[in-house]
């Protein structure tokens, strides 16, 4: 078997993805397969905070391409403006003006493309790391950490998640929301695992990431997390649209206190290691009958 | 004032602070910037009086017919959003960021621009006062000028009925959509919460602010689940010169009110968490004065 990627999910934050992922991720060390957990969330990478066993392998810099224009070549043509679908290059005929708004910039290329005089270059521009970390049973925590003060984490999201291509198993803690860092960390996902809570805002965003995930074709089952804080109302849900519930996490102060310090559930418990190491056989076989019909 | 209040990690309290601050006051401009997964508008259910259309970029649409399957286009779309398999070439919508860089070079002229247009956003009334809510279409970009939009909504209904106060419930994350909602603003509060995920977020966030020099106080939230963790929060806010204005108890009250469709303060005005909510709300504006 070759390659199976489950991203972990919610639209709400807060709801307990890091929980879960870390949890999963950690109830699987005796493992036969090789398995990664990837940190997507590179906006607030956590993963690492709970999983600290891990010796650093690598840390790789994420550049993205910005134009560096050279006025003495420049001939204020305005064509790379008028290429620039995010009016990153400000531009000005009379009096002859031209800069690139550097915050604006996507690196795509095309005021490179449009320039007939050879007046822009690129340079580097560091958005942040994917740093690489390996436990002694050979399972490795791969993380994404954006700069501070960069806008946008989805360079560093396609990154992450292509250093894990090698691995059988990969798990991806996807960032919160359904925008475009949610996007790029499930779109080549094979199961998501949406993590949410029995609140009205939890079934207001699950509901959410669960339209988007069945336009983009990817199947999905649920958690409830803080299970009997709130109402029925996600079950209900759950049960209408025929998405299957994975698992139930009650509220637990022990719970919360161990996450609170950074340790983890699975180690603290094992009818808690067993519980995660079904939920990874629930996901496995809900993947399996997806992929059969 | 505008007053803007985030978290870098999810799931702090952002938005129930937020909303029992909107209903402490009697004549407010509620913003909600976590356009990604708005929510203030199922708690308050504003009677909606504006829609507006936000187009938030474009894509790019390849016609078939016209396409000869050269592969130029793949050597220039840096997202890797363009592929080529047995079908011929497409494009990967949800990885196109719409540079339109693929459009301008085929040779074909067989890829078009579609603008993205299922975005919008809201103004409205609600009972203390006025709402401004924006929600992205799934999977769409461009949440920063979303939330731009939003806050600039918000400052002309502020300004238009003579409202001194906006409040702003902000995105998690330190990304685009965050900068867009704190930039400018008067005040930021940071909500926290004592878990290892949180203090990591917390010093994060708080390094964005500070490179901004915007005045940032700290509410830290569920406070007793780790109460070592609470001091060391504590300590470095003083070491760092940040106000830790309020330090919330552990209640299900919250989620309580919330499942009730009511902010706490209106839920059970009387509870200790209430009032300190009350506390922490009447510091933040006598600052503004």
């Amino acid at each position: 078997m070759t390659g199976i990627t489950i991203a972990i999910a919610s639209g709400k934050g807060g709801t307990g993805k890091t929980f879960i992922s870390t949890n999963l991720f950690n109830s699987l060390q005796d493992s036969r397969l090789s398995i990664a957990l990837v940190d997507c969330d590179a906006e607030a990478p956590n993963d690492r905070e709970f999983l600290k066993g891990g010796v650093l392998q690598s840390s790789h810099a994420v550049n993205q391409k910005i134009p560096v224009i050279d006025k003495t070549k420049c001939t204020y043509c305005g064509k790379c403006d008028e290429y620039c679908n995010f009016n990153a290059i400000f531009f000005l005929k009379e009096p002859q003006t031209i800069e690139v708004l550097e915050d604006l910039c996507h690196g795509c290329g095309a005021c490179s493309v449009a320039c007939e005089h050879g007046a822009i270059t690129e340079k580097d521009d560091l958005l942040g790391y994917v740093n690489r970390y390996r436990f002694s049973t050979g399972k490795e925590l791969i993380e994404g950490r954006m700069e501070v003060g960069v806008l946008v984490s989805v360079g560093i999201i396609k990154e992450s998640i292509k250093m894990a291509e090698p691995f059988d198993l990969v798990l991806l803690d996807s960032p919160p929301g359904t925008g475009c860092p949610f996007i790029q960390t499930v779109y080549k996902s094979d199961y998501v695992v949406l993590v949410t809570e029995p609140t009205p805002f939890g079934l207001s965003d699950l509901k959410q990431s669960v339209a988007i995930l069945k336009e983009m074709g990817i199947p999905c089952g649920v958690i409830i997390n803080r299970a009997d804080m709130g109402t029925d109302d996600a079950q209900n849900y759950l049960k209408q649209e025929n998405i299957p519930l994975l698992m139930s996490v009650p509220f637990d102060k022990e719970i919360a206190v161990a996450y609170s310090k950074g340790e983890m559930i699975t180690n603290l418990s094992t009818e808690w290691k067993a519980k995660f190491n079904q939920l990874y056989h629930t996901i496995k076989e809900e993947f399996e009958k997806n992929k059969a019909k | 004032m505008e007053l803007a209040i985030i978290s870098g990690k999810g799931g702090t309290g952002k938005s129930s602070i937020s909303a029992a601050f909107a209903t402490l006051q009697k004549d407010i401009v509620l913003a909600d910037c976590d356009v990604d997964a708005a929510n203030l508008y199922l708690l308050f259910n504003p009677e909606c009086d504006e829609e507006h259309v936000f187009i938030s970029g474009h894509k790019a649409v390849m016609d078939e017919e016209k396409c000869i399957n050269c592969g130029i286009c793949i050597d220039y779309c840096r997202f890797d959003a363009i592929v080529e398999n047995e079908n011929g070439v497409s494009i990967l919508e949800t990885l196109c960021e719409g540079c339109l860089l693929c459009s301008r070079i085929c040779p074909q002229g067989a890829i078009t621009v579609e603008e993205e247009d299922r975005s919008r956003y809201y103004a409205g009334r609600f009972k203390n006062g006025r709402m401004v809510y924006g929600r992205l279409a799934p999977g769409e970009e461009n949440t920063g000028k979303l939330v731009s939009k939003v806050r600039e909504k918000a400052k002309e209904i502020a300004e238009k009925f003579g409202i001194e106060h906006i409040i702003i419930d902000g995105p998690p994350g330190i990304g685009c959509s965050a900068i867009s909602a704190i930039t400018g603003v008067d005040a930021v509060i940071v909500v926290t919460e004592p878990t290892v995920s949180g203090v990591h977020d917390l010093k994060r966030t708080l390094q964005l602010t500070q490179g901004f020099k915007l005045p940032t106080s700290v509410i830290i939230n569920k406070f007793d689940i780790n109460r070592e963790l609470s001091s060391e929060i504590e300590l470095y806010c003083n070491e760092n010169g940040i106000k830790v204005i309020s330090k919330l108890p552990f209640n299900p009250i919250v989620v309580e009110a919330m499942v009730h469709c009511s902010s706490i303060t209106d839920y059970a005005p009387d509870s200790e968490i209430s009032k300190l909510i009350k506390k922490a709300h009447a510091d933040i504006f006598a600052g503004a004065r």
